[in-house]
């Protein structure tokens, strides 16, 4: 019973949603043009599926490439920070400035500076989800409970093994916050400067279609974002639970 | 064998420093069981980490088998207050812990981790994590890492405080008898008359700000005891009324 209620409720709300939003464009005689109702929508993605799936494809190398290189580098770059003091100190300040800088506004100037190709879009991709990474794993990294670094020294543990088993498992959890963030961060990124620079993706797909007054095949550009994200996210998630299992049972 | 020369420890604070051991003199002999008790800021822990090698005396000397203490040594265990277990690691794993820190072959040593979990009641519960567990029995995992290395000396700082009256029975009943298995030169922190009592060769009484030995008490009293039988005993009546007077004498601060 409780089984189908947690599967049912989500599935109810969303045919709701659908349903007042369908009706709403029938009964005030919403013009497709304005507000597309749903069928608008699929028949949008039917007329042209290899277009919108070759530009969801282009976008998600754009998503991932930029979110693989700022999980690397952030991890790279928290630990680094974290081991040593002084550097981070000396650090911290320049970048809590660089991350106050609104990154969307930077996307221009990366086409200046990049062109055309997909380089400048997968730097702000890179640039928009890497702060979160570097913060959230410094915060994991710098909360071992005080109890398990007092075992690991009285286990005369050297630096290396107190690193690999206690405080980088230990960081795990927090870091995968970082990642959660970071991902959904990372599609708005690579939207953002497909906006700016459109010569591909759905972003470009977005433009595009406002040019030609295509509303319904916006709206499904939009739709297969929110489904790209939400996959992406699943997918951090889905990771997590396979590399930190003990994180949900602890603090739930 | 553990001997304490004069040892004092201060700690800073804000402008003055303030001392937590002031000239503690203590031996404790090879395979004896010591009780540490005393109130609250009486320097007990400060004293454990200090034998540990985990704090510096201010001044003193202590040696562990002969030997000064400079640091950690991996004949002497540690036993926390909390149960300290890694959540993503099963009791067993948490148990071959300091194996594997000391570099040694994990084989050997997960036959001897099933013989001592299986020796505190763990019997069925080798692969479980620590979030399945109870506090009684994440606190019994952390007794068995303790002992895996067979140390030569082992400290505990209140193992038991902060577990439930029954459990903290059991649990002291189990450390007696592996400390009549095989006894470690055992250091034993408590605010617990009746576990001092219970487990103890000799009780030493600190009193506080700044901690000093007010009294070192030897408990005659014949082994295996329980709380159960022995409580009626009158040598163990005796035990526990005196070291009520005498802590509440040394309780003025």
């Amino acid at each position: 019973m409780t089984r189908i209620r947690s599967a049912g409720l989500p599935v109810l709300g969303a045919v709701t949603a659908l349903a007042v939003w369908w009706s709403a464009t029938a009964v005030f005689g919403i013009r497709s043009f304005f507000l597309p109702a749903p069928p608008d929508i699929v028949e949008a993605f039917r007329r042209q599926p290899a277009y919108l799936l070759r530009e969801t494809g282009s976008t998600v190398a754009v998503t991932v490439t930029g979110f693989g290189i700022a999980v690397v580098a952030g991890l790279l770059l928290a630990m680094t920070l974290t081991a040593w003091r002084a550097l981070e100190r000396a650090t911290l300040p320049v970048l809590v400035a660089l991350n106050s800088v609104p990154k969307v506004a930077v996307a221009p100037l990366l086409v200046v500076w990049l062109g055309f190709g997909a380089q400048p879009k997968i730097v702000l991709v890179v640039l928009i989800c890497f702060f979160p990474v570097v913060v959230a794993t410094m915060a994991g990294l710098t909360s071992t409970p005080a109890e398990l670094s007092e075992l690991s020294r009285s286990l005369s543990a050297s630096v290396w093994q107190a690193y690999v088993k206690i405080r980088l498992p230990w960081a795990l959890p927090q870091m995968f916050v970082g990642l959660k963030v970071g991902i959904s961060l990372a599609v708005i990124g690579a939207v953002v400067a497909e906006i700016n620079n459109p010569t591909g993706g759905l972003g470009a797909v977005i433009v595009l279609s406002g040019t030609s007054f295509d509303t319904p095949l916006a709206f499904a550009a939009i739709t297969l974002l929110a489904v790209l994200s939400t996959a992406l996210f699943y997918l951090v998630v889905a990771l997590e639970r396979l590399l930190v299992p003990w994180a949900r049972a602890i603090s739930g | 064998m553990i001997a304490l020369t004069r040892v004092s420890r201060t700690f800073p604070a804000r402008s003055e420093t303030v001392a937590a051991l002031h000239e503690i003199d203590l031996t404790v002999a090879e395979g004896e069981f010591v009780a540490v008790i005393g109130r609250s800021g009486c320097g007990k822990s400060t004293l454990l980490r200090l034998i540990a090698g985990l704090l510096e005396p201010t001044s003193g000397t202590i040696t562990v088998d002969g030997g000064p203490v400079h640091g950690p040594r991996r004949d002497v265990a540690l036993m926390q207050q909390q149960p300290a277990l890694l959540p993503w690691r099963t009791a067993l794993g948490n148990v071959l812990l300091p194996v594997e820190m000391a570099r040694l072959p994990r084989a050997a040593g997960a036959g001897r981790a099933r013989e001592l979990l299986d020796a505190v009641g763990l019997a069925g519960f080798h692969h479980r994590h620590p979030y399945e567990l109870s506090g009684g029995m994440q606190q019994r995992v952390a007794l068995c890492r303790a002992l895996i290395q067979q140390p030569r000396v082992l400290l505990m700082d209140e193992p038991f405080s902060a577990l439930d009256a029954l459990t903290r029975e059991d649990m002291a009943a189990q450390l007696q008898a592996l400390h009549l298995a095989r006894p470690a030169t055992t250091v034993f922190v408590t605010h617990s008359i009746q576990e001092a009592v219970l487990l103890a060769d000799r009780v030493v009484v600190l009193s506080p700000r700044p901690g000093r030995v007010r009294e070192v008490l030897a408990v005659d009293i014949p082994r295996p005891r329980s709380l159960g039988r022995s409580a009626a005993l009158p040598a163990v009546a005796e035990c526990v009324a005196h070291l009520h007077d005498v802590l509440a004498k040394a309780g003025d601060a």
